[in-house]
């Protein structure tokens, strides 16, 4: 499809004579396009990837604990003998799934409403209700459930008419807190695979005597599965990565604490615990993809 | 696209090759660093020093105009004071060995490892006028001297005390059981709070040296295999019962507003902030005695500005400083002429038992668990007693 210029050109100006240089040639047109984007992404964000795994090989000098660089498979020996490093790799695990499931279902209705009940001017309005409490900061919004949930707070006053008791600080809190947090990151990719279904599409099941439930089932949940694999993307990623929400209303460790807290003290460690994360969301990604959660985005 | 070759395939082999590079770059030989030639005189300041503190060590007025010792040191020596705050010992020592910074305030389970790392220098201190008036318990002590050398201003100190809500915790208690005791604690169960820190591990020690003499417990930093396996399974144990390990005073301190905790190993520092908020608290040193901390201003052995951090130990360790650090930070002045200013210096001395060597004695104050058990009779004096790593893989194991 190139039209190759055939007719000698006169003295022209630097910028024309750049231009004369990548006249022709699309290969380093789009090397010289994508220097910058790409050499960010392999020096800045694999690179400091590829520094913490070489950190996840070192070891810490015994009467110091200076950071020795060397070879030692140490921390990986130790992620994988103690049983506490398990546990807690399942329990974040755990968490982001529950969280991640909390989110399908609470977000599915809703997107529903706004993509295909809600009229124009009522849907622009509900997507900036969704994204608002993206604007206020998430430390205050973890510092918030932190009160809500404290043994004379509102949780508690609220229940105490009918008998009942708050779930205070602890692993079902980090659950609640988590998926009020990521909720919006669910249902803007559920409202956007909707809206995306024509509704001629709705009426044909219709006219074809499907029920609503059978619509919902052979139609709407099929068509958008792959937004919501997409979706759950975001808050699985996110649950497995938080330490803040787990420090605030949390009792127990998840990964991103174990991360946070051997950090300082023990670099290599943290590096080494970090491959856990980064393998379930290997894994996660691989299995999306299976369910066709990067054709439509 | 009909490009020759797969620009996939190009991508990977640049990765590749960018990670072949920092192995090459990341397993080669690591540098030693450091001299440990005593300082023995202080020479004409920088002009500037750069500091890591506690927060509330160097108060320059923004937080409160009636703190504010940074500004006239500042006008006195010409050394402009820039400040990091470190939340934990081991951020301070992580801070220190980048080499950034000219000294530290650190507490004994960072010294020690300052010290042993080879990141700070030995200093004569006779050369700072202040050090003759600090608190003689305060010399010498193994967080702030090694093979005879000092290296450091002793800043003050303090004890981990058991605070309690009074009109829950009934009777007062007197004793760590409350905490550490299965059915003693059990009473209190998710409302028991204890330091999210592994030097926490030694105050199961100080616990179980008077309730498990048979263990031998001497020092509780230096702990064989059996002593400390003891300590951790008591923590295990307590970890029903804990509802939170607080990592901040600030969230202590709203803990014990909002009801979440009733009864724990604090400071005097939250006791008295609740106290005048008209919280119905109250904290007592248990009968089994307790750990403290004694900070330590330090100088690194990579000081840009060693003369300018000399005059800032000096500055802090004198007692029109030491007055203000006490009061404002909640603690005991190292400084024993900091008690005898005036009546308020004198009520703050004595909330903090500045003077009190009875108190003092009873503190087992912070100090890095290394593997040389020292030389005491306790734990055999061998050198087979867990280190700090191995405390703080416990910790993680304890808190699940």
């Amino acid at each position: 499809m190139a039209a190759e210029a055939t007719v000698p050109a006169p003295r022209r100006s630097a910028g024309k004579r750049l231009a004369d240089l990548f006249q022709g040639r699309p290969r380093l047109t789009v090397a010289a396009l994508l220097a910058a984007p790409l050499g960010w992404l392999v020096i800045g964000y694999l690179g400091s990837l590829g520094v913490m795994l070489v950190a996840s090989f070192w070891h810490l000098n015994e009467l110091s604990g200076e950071v020795q660089q060397g070879f030692t498979f140490d921390n990986y020996t130790q992620l994988f003998t103690g049983d506490v490093y398990r546990t807690i790799a399942l329990r974040t695990v755990g968490i982001a799934a529950a969280v991640t499931v909390t989110d399908a279902i609470l977000a599915f209705p809703i997107a529903f409403f706004m993509a295909k009940v809600a009229k124009p001017s009522m849907r622009s309005l509900l997507v900036v209700a969704v994204l608002l409490p993206l604007w206020s900061s998430y430390l205050v919004k973890v510092g918030a459930w932190r009160l809500m949930l404290s043994q004379d707070g509102a949780i508690n006053w609220a229940l105490e008419p009918f008998g009942l008791h708050g779930p205070g600080f602890g692993t079902t809190a980090v659950w609640l807190v988590m998926a009020y947090i990521w909720l919006p990151y669910m249902i803007i990719p559920i409202y956007a695979g909707m809206e995306r279904i024509p509704d001629s599409v709705l009426n044909a099941s219709e006219d074809l005597g499907a029920k609503p439930l059978r619509t919902f089932r052979k139609v709407i949940l099929p068509l958008t599965f792959p937004a919501v694999v997409a979706g759950s993307i975001f808050t699985f990623s996110l649950t497995l990565g938080d330490y803040i929400t787990p420090a605030n209303v949390g009792t127990k460790q998840f990964i991103g604490n174990l991360v946070y807290s051997n950090f300082v003290s023990n670099l290599p460690l943290a590096a080494a615990i970090t491959t856990t994360p980064i393998a379930v969301m290997v894994i996660y990604l691989l299995v999306a993809r299976r369910f066709g959660a990067f054709e439509h985005v | 696209m009909s490009t020759t070759q797969n620009p996939l395939r190009v991508a990977w082999l640049c990765v590749l090759g960018l990670f072949a590079v920092l192995l090459v770059a990341g397993c080669g030989s690591s540098s030693d660093s450091g001299s440990s030639d005593e300082i023995t005189s202080i020479g004409q300041t920088e002009g500037a020093v750069n500091l890591i503190a506690w927060a509330g060590y160097a108060e320059d007025g923004t937080t409160d105009p009636a703190y504010d010792w940074v500004t006239p040191f500042e006008k006195q020596t010409g050394c402009k004071v820039s400040t990091k705050t470190a939340s934990t010992s081991d951020e301070m020592v992580k801070l220190m060995r980048t080499g950034q910074y000219d000294g530290v305030s650190a507490s004994g389970d960072a010294s020690v490892r300052l010290m042993a790392g080879g990141n700070v220098d030995a200093i004569d201190m006779s050369i700072l006028s202040n050090y003759a008036d600090i608190n003689p318990s305060l010399k010498d002590q193994p967080y702030n001297t090694t093979d005879g050398k000092n290296y450091g201003m002793p800043h003050g100190w303090g004890a981990n005390v058991l605070l309690y809500n009074a009109d829950v915790v009934k009777p007062a208690p007197t004793s760590w059981g409350s905490v550490f005791d299965e059915q003693e604690a059990a009473k209190y169960k998710g409302k028991i709070t204890a330091p999210d820190n592994p030097i926490y591990i030694a105050d199961a020690a100080v616990y179980l040296k008077a309730t498990q003499p048979d263990l031998g417990i001497d020092n509780p930093y230096e702990l064989n295999d059996e002593q400390f396996n003891a300590a951790v399974d008591l923590l295990k144990a307590q970890n029903k019962n804990i509802g939170e390990y607080w990592a901040d005073a600030t969230k202590n301190i709203s803990s014990y507003t909002n009801g979440d905790s009733v009864i724990g190993s604090s400071w005097q520092y939250q006791t008295s902030t609740l106290e005048a908020d008209g919280q119905p608290v109250s904290s007592t040193l248990p009968e089994e005695g307790t750990t403290g901390w004694s900070d330590t201003w330090m100088l690194s052995n990579e000081a840009a500005n060693p003369n300018c951090m000399l005059e800032w130990m000096n500055w802090m360790a004198s007692p029109e400083t030491q007055v203000q650090v006490a009061g404002w930070f909640g603690e005991a002045p190292a400084n024993l002429k900091a008690c005898a200013m005036d009546k308020d210096s004198k009520a703050n001395c004595d909330t903090y038992h500045a003077e009190d060597q009875a108190y003092y004695d009873k503190i087992a104050f912070w100090q890095t668990p290394v593997s040389d058990c020292g030389d005491d009779g306790g734990s055999g004096g061998g050198s087979d007693c867990k280190t700090y790593d191995d405390w703080v893989q416990a910790w993680t194991e304890i808190k699940g």
